[in-house]
């Protein structure tokens, strides 16, 4: 029987120790797709809500208008070649939600996102007389004819083709205006009418500009205009100094909190601290499964959870106490004390986590995040007392079960003393 | 019967050697808790809190020049462009700038002006935030809707698992921790953003947890009562016996939040800082006051139904 339990407590060591060390790896991955994924507070990028407006001419933004918008903004975001954007929209705000991780130049990207990059042709006259939905293709390029200078090559669709055509016929030496939303790009004077369905817009003084635009008229006009209700912008190496310091802040925590439990329970102090990595991670596990994304304050909300999962062992190792106190053996003790503590226990978490539950509910953004690592959190810290602490701790007073007089008691002198005069 | 602990009452003081009448003094720390709220109510009356730009709306802008800069340079820079705003200087060339709400072509205008009349800048530890004030407005609605329905969801959750009072005693309880936190924060007027209101939330959470570990063992305590003892003596036993556990784990929770505050970096500032306050005084208002509170609804429910005469143990 003893020696039984030594060697499964010996193993049970081991085998978390193992899972620590294998789990290093997979857990830490650079790579988001594999590793736990990163908030952009952490490994730096634009957050972007983007309010779509409501029309001028007062009709309702439609949920379609809603999912049209998505699709051109999704497409503007691809060609800007950022890996794994996210793009998500909030139909009863009518918003935008846009995550753009590690872009080199997040000013520049906003500005493409929100444009609502309305492209028309107008005649003399300046009523619009074809759109830019005509559009099938615009490239930038190098102007054949003028060097050093840029150009977008437009390709009208089938339909745009004729009217283009249609268009320049009728104001043949005359001039049209091609505008971008509200900005004239181009005014130049029909010299012939343009048949083949290729037109091009000229003058550009460098090679970004024109691809900028050529990025806008290919991707279409957004139906609504778009306004920015928050913008969260941060640096690469911000979010790296973040992570870092947290990571600190963390392991610190965990080494205090690790040495006062030992001072103030001793042996089952150990225990709890090796609960305590078991804890942690399962909470890793579960955000890695999950791919929860882990932001700053999710981190906080994770060491504080820390702090927090403790709080199961103490109520555990008081109620033991309490029954050996009052005269039960060790090992008798271990057992009510647990399942006492454990109404305990369930109580005062559910009030906890009912606050997470509510902060997820009605929280954005990074709030969310720090909720839903409180919830992981208590119910991991459930989940690991309930199963890895009570095992460990019935293999321990298995092995020895007079630890009180090895000095190694549960609890500090007063305990030791009562509790013998008690048997 | 085997689930019970029997400790006796005496017993229990034998254990602690700090120990004193806990309830019996409940005026005393009442009286306390009011010393620190009173004035955080005022000042919340008076001068209200310093809410950042995720409440009111806004664009703060951090970044870091590549070489030491004068405050001077950079507001006059700002009113070049027609800005204002206050700007804090760290380490000699990290500026923290707030303005109001800037767009896309306002927040370029500022950065060329900067990078050109204060020198250069680091472009990748740069943090922009832009907040429109629907947002803000948004945020707070949200955090008040999340604040009413977690105290609703828990006083069900208590009366239904231990009884009304001890929702009602809880909640007040929990009432002033936030108060507390909250008024401090007007009282000094430090900066909140949106991570305080997860503070706050956090702190309903955990002080309740707090609370409801002590209630539990009046519970346990109340079932076992006998005739002729004392409901306050029942309670000063009850929240001795759990005395340690109290003690120990605000402590382990402490830590935590003390390695966020020092170690964690700025933008946990706020937060580990409403934190620490809150679970220092949620562990106070646990001890000190919850049970207190039940006391002393308990007392008056008794003196309204007509028995009178208080049960002192003799």
């Amino acid at each position: 029987m003893r020696r039984g339990n030594i060697i499964k407590l010996v193993t049970l060591v081991l085998l978390v120790a193992a899972t620590v060390a294998l789990s290093i790896k997979p857990l830490t991955n650079p790579d988001p797709a594999k590793g736990i994924p990163l908030g952009l507070d952490l490994r730096g990028g634009v957050h972007l809500v983007l309010q779509a407006e409501p029309n001028k001419n007062g009709t309702p933004i439609t949920n379609d208008d809603m999912d049209k918008a998505k699709a051109i903004i999704a497409k503007r975001v691809n060609d800007l070649g950022v890996s794994e954007p996210i793009v998500q929209t909030d139909y009863v705000n009518k918003r935008m939600v846009i995550d753009l991780a590690g872009v080199s130049d997040p000013d520049k990207a906003v500005d493409i996102l929100k444009t609502t990059a309305k492209l028309t042709f107008r005649d003399p006259q300046g009523n619009i007389v074809l759109q830019g939905d005509e559009l099938s293709d615009a490239k930038a390029g190098l102007d054949p004819t003028n060097a050093g200078s840029f150009v977008v090559n437009l390709t009208f669709s089938h339909d745009g083709t004729i009217k283009f055509g249609d268009l320049t016929t009728k104001y043949l030496g005359q001039q049209i205006g091609i505008y971008l939303d509200d900005k004239l790009l181009k005014n130049p004077k029909v010299a012939v009418p343009i048949l083949s369905g290729q037109a091009q817009i000229d003058n550009y003084t460098t090679l970004e500009a024109a691809a900028k635009d050529a990025v806008l008229m290919r991707s279409g006009s957004l139906p609504v205009s778009m306004s920015v209700a928050e913008k969260r912008q941060v640096g690469a190496s911000l979010g790296i100094d973040s992570l870092h310091k947290s990571i600190k802040a963390g392991i610190y925590g965990l080494i205090f909190i690790f040495l006062f439990m030992f001072v103030c329970y001793r042996l089952p102090g150990v225990v709890a601290d090796f609960s305590l990595i078991v804890y942690s991670l399962i909470v890793l596990w579960i955000f890695w499964m999950f791919r929860v994304v882990l932001t700053l304050p999710g981190i906080a909300g994770f060491i504080l959870s820390i702090g927090m999962a403790v709080d199961f062992n103490i109520i555990i190792y008081e109620r033991i106490k309490d029954e050996v106190r009052a005269g039960k053996s060790l090992r008798a003790g271990v057992e009510s004390g647990f399942s006492r503590a454990f109404i305990t226990v369930i109580d005062a978490h559910v009030t906890t986590f009912i606050a997470a539950m509510t902060l997820y509910y009605f929280g954005t953004g990074s709030i969310r995040g720090f909720a839903l690592t409180l919830g992981v959190g208590i119910i991991a810290s459930l989940f690991t007392a309930i199963t890895f602490t009570r095992l460990v701790l019935r293999l321990v007073v298995g092995i020895s079960p007079k630890l009180r007089q090895h000095g190694l008691a549960l609890g500090g002198r007063h305990n030791g003393k009562r509790a013998s005069s008690g048997l | 019967m085997e689930k019970g602990h029997p400790a006796a009452y005496d017993e229990v003081q034998k254990i602690h050697p700090l120990y004193f009448n806990i309830v019996k003094k409940r005026y005393w720390w009442f009286a306390l808790s009011l010393l620190v709220i009173v004035p955080g109510i005022i000042s919340l009356f008076m001068q209200g809190l310093n809410l950042g730009i995720d409440f009111k709306g806004g664009t703060m802008i951090e970044m870091t020049f590549k070489k030491p800069v004068t405050q001077t340079a950079i507001t006059d820079t700002m009113k070049s462009v027609g800005l204002e705003g206050p700007v804090q200087l760290s380490n000699g060339n990290t500026a923290l700038i707030r303005t109001t709400a800037l767009d896309q072509a306002k927040q370029n205008e500022l950065m060329t002006a900067l990078q050109t009349k204060v020198g250069e800048y680091e472009k990748t530890t740069l943090k922009v935030d832009l907040v429109g004030p629907a947002m803000g407005q948004e945020l707070t609605r949200n955090a008040f809707k999340a604040l009413i329905i977690a105290i609703g969801l828990m006083i069900a959750y208590i009366s239904f698992r231990f009884q009304f009072v001890f929702a009602i005693s809880g909640i007040i309880a929990l009432l002033h921790d936030v108060l507390v936190v909250v008024g401090l924060f007007s009282l000094f007027q430090w900066q909140i953003d949106s991570t305080f209101v997860a503070a706050v939330l956090t702190i309903f959470g955990y002080s309740i947890n707090d609370t409801v570990v002590i209630f539990d063992r009046i519970r346990e305590n109340e079932a076992k009562m006998k005739r002729r003892d004392s409901y306050e003596d029942m309670v000063n036993k009850s929240v001795w016996q759990t005395m340690h556990r109290s003690v120990n784990t605000v402590i382990t929770v402490l830590i935590a939040l003390f390695s966020i505050f020092i170690l964690g970096g700025e933008s946990t500032k706020v937060f580990s800082l409403a934190m620490l306050i809150g679970v220092f005084s949620g562990a106070y208002s646990s001890i000190f006051n919850a049970s207190q509170i039940l006391v002393e609804i308990k007392k008056h429910m008794k003196h309204t139904r007509g028995k009178g005469g208080k049960a002192v143990r003799t």
